[in-house]
């Protein structure tokens, strides 16, 4: 390491740290010597946004558990006291249940980034996959802090989504008691339920995003010409279109949390229930087992994947497919490193069919998010429809289409910055 | 890695004392025997813990059966009742409903109940699918995503439900409102709906001329 002697020369504090812990090289090893490609655009903000939207719903969550009781006795009560006689209560709960749906937006235009640019192509798959895995334990922790305020929502939510366990043959039945613990939503499922939300899956999020974050900083940052800049180095050995991550990325990263704070205050002090999408109507009313709200519609950012489960209808007398259909489209997603099989990476050297199938495919993403927040009346079940067969054509036709396509030559660096 | 040359090294420092070869198949063999007791140990140490999720002791002796008078229902009156938290309707019916409710299988996606979860009693029992014809009972949970459906018993006569309009030739039931699965007044479902099987008859026994018992299949005999 070239770090070395300055830091075992040092005499103060950092260096009796240095000495029992590799703090300095571990700073400049991911951070001030980590060289990041120098063209990050716009798209490049939502990974360190995501992050701190974890730092938010971390802080946050530890407090709301300081006043919150998960038992369905209480669980309301304890949130209506949160919001009215907790000092700040109010604006804890509400940076909290913001910052769920604020995670998703960042989560979801992350996603899109690395479809933009190719960050999920070789040597980048494990990153990826992890993603996928931080995206799937990301739904489990907004569905199980979705049912903890126990409002009518919260229960017929969890109701429709752990019957859909139910639906598998053979095993269903045992599987779904034993998940609720109760043969029907109770106060077992609901305190295992927080139990899972404030324990269990925040300690596998932090894992994996640590697991994001080495295999990123081992494999480097993609970037938006999709080339690899390790392939021109200075004398030094540091790549030629590569800046440290620090000062020059932290400071940029900045700018993004600052646009980021400005939007996510404006949200929480105006329209904190972002008119019935980000908190629904009905979980201001407790939890009815005998009361069915007139329409059960998840939290949106569930609502693309609803939509396709209720798009495939019962066959057979099961409607098992329609939950396979669902579990499906998230599957589908690890395997898109592999699906991929275009020469370049970046949308700005792709040809035209992938650019088309490409705004497609969120063009069909966002219907069927719309299609899931609507009863399944009128156009909505037909629109569904043709948006799942339009969401799957997308990943199941890429070997295909991503190899006829006509591409642009790669340039050797990147472009756009001197 | 690094144990590789611990283990090289202690080979060799083994060899320059005259000691013996060291016999790789026997340390295999401790290897796999030593991983496959932990795993063992690993298994019977997760019973407890994926056994607690399965419901206690408190919440079976919850689910015991609930006996109900329904004698003060009068025709096309319904009763919800809570059964190990879920609701159970009752339906009285009049003798016209029950007659004519052989009358539409052709919309009926099941109408034999040869699919549904419903004990053989009530398979038996034809079209009224119940006990007794006059009082119906079933778990108002509807099949698809176990939403609990809304009673629409009035036959032909399209009005609102939901914001749905059940149309001209409505036979009068059940639907429910959360994906717009129908449903006669036998609880049996139509075709083409989400919801793929009739609704769930509980066992259910008569102790008294109304007083339904749900949860069991026959009265137990006084002791």
């Amino acid at each position: 390491m070239a770090a070395a002697p300055e830091s075992t020369g040092s005499n103060g504090l950092i260096g009796w740290i240095d000495k029992r812990f590799p703090l300095t090289a571990l700073w400049r090893s991911q951070v001030s010597e980590y060289y990041a490609p120098k063209n990050f655009n716009f798209w490049y903000y939502f990974g360190s946004l995501a992050l701190l939207i974890l730092v938010n719903q971390l802080v946050t969550g530890i407090f709301l558990t300081m006043n919150y009781k998960p038992s369905s006795a209480e669980a309301f009560a304890s949130i209506e006291y949160i919001m009215r006689d907790v000092n700040w209560g109010w604006l804890i709960r509400y940076m909290h249940s913001t910052g769920a749906s604020a995670f998703f937006i960042v989560i979801y235009l992350h996603m899109f980034r690395a479809l933009l640019y190719g960050s999920h192509r070789k040597p980048r798959e494990l990153l990826w996959i992890f993603g996928c895995l931080i995206f799937l334990t990301l739904m489990a922790e907004g569905f199980m802090g979705y049912v903890l305020p126990w409002g009518n929502m919260s229960f017929w939510g969890a109701q429709v989504i752990t019957s859909l366990f139910g639906s598998l043959p053979v095993v269903g039945g045992t599987l779904v008691d034993w998940i609720r613990g109760d043969y029907v939503i109770a106060d077992a499922t609901l305190n295992r339920f927080f139990a899972l939300h404030v324990a269990a899956i925040p300690l596998a999020l932090i894992f994996l995003v640590v697991a994001h974050l080495m295999a990123l900083h081992e494999v480097g940052s993609n970037n938006p010409d999709g080339i690899e800049i390790h392939e021109h180095n200075d004398s030094k050995g540091h790549p030629l279109d590569g800046i440290p991550f620090h000062p020059y990325y932290t400071v940029k990263d900045l700018v993004g949390v600052m646009g980021f704070l400005v939007i996510f205050a404006g949200v929480i002090f105006f329209a904190p229930t972002f008119g019935g999408l980000f908190l629904e109507s009905p979980n201001f009313s407790p939890a009815n087992p005998l009361q069915t709200p007139p329409h059960i519609a998840p939290v949106w950012y569930f609502t693309p994947f609803y939509a396709m489960l209720r798009a495939v209808p019962s066959f057979a007398g099961t409607q098992v497919w329609g939950v396979l259909v669902m579990g499906a489209s998230i599957v589908v997603l690890f395997f898109v490193p592999w699906l991929d099989r275009s020469p370049v990476k970046s949308i700005r050297y792709r040809g035209p069919i992938y650019k088309v199938m490409l705004a497609i495919f969120v063009v069909s993403f966002v219907i069927l998010g719309i299609c899931g927040l609507k009863p399944p009346a009128g156009i909505y079940p037909m629109l569904a429809k043709i948006c799942t067969v339009l969401y799957f054509a997308f990943f199941l036709l890429m070997p295909w289409y991503t190899r006829i396509d006509r591409v642009k030559p790669v340039p050797e660096r990147v472009t756009g910055h001197d | 890695m690094s144990s590789d040359r611990v283990d090289h090294e202690s080979r060799e420092s083994f060899a320059a004392n005259g000691a013996e070869e060291v016999d790789h198949s026997r340390r295999r063999l401790l290897t796999a025997a030593t991983a496959g007791v932990g795993a063992v140990g690993v298994v019977f140490a997760a019973v407890p813990f994926i056994s607690s999720w399965q419901p206690s002791v408190r919440a079976k002796a919850l689910g015991a059966p609930v006996s109900v008078d329904a004698s003060k229902l009068e025709d096309g009156q319904m009763l919800k009742v809570v059964w190990r938290g879920q609701p159970v309707f009752v339906v009285r019916r009049s003798k016209a409903v029950i007659d004519a409710l052989g009358g539409h299988n052709d919309i009926l996606a099941d109408p034999n109940s040869d699919d549904s979860q419903q004990p053989a009693y009530i398979k038996d029992a034809g079209p009224a699918r119940a006990r007794n014809p006059e009082y119906w009972v079933g778990l108002a949970v509807c099949t698809h995503l176990g939403c609990s459906p809304l009673s629409a018993f009035e036959p032909n006569n399209a009005f609102q439900v939901a914001g749905t309009d059940l149309g001209q030739n409505w036979p009068g039931g059940f639907y429910c409102p959360c994906h717009g699965s129908k449903y006669d007044i036998s609880g049996r479902v139509f075709k083409s709906m989400p919801a793929p099987k009739n609704l769930t008859v509980p066992s259910y026994t008569f102790s008294g001329d109304a007083r339904i018992v749900i949860g069991e299949d026959e009265v137990p005999k006084p002791a």
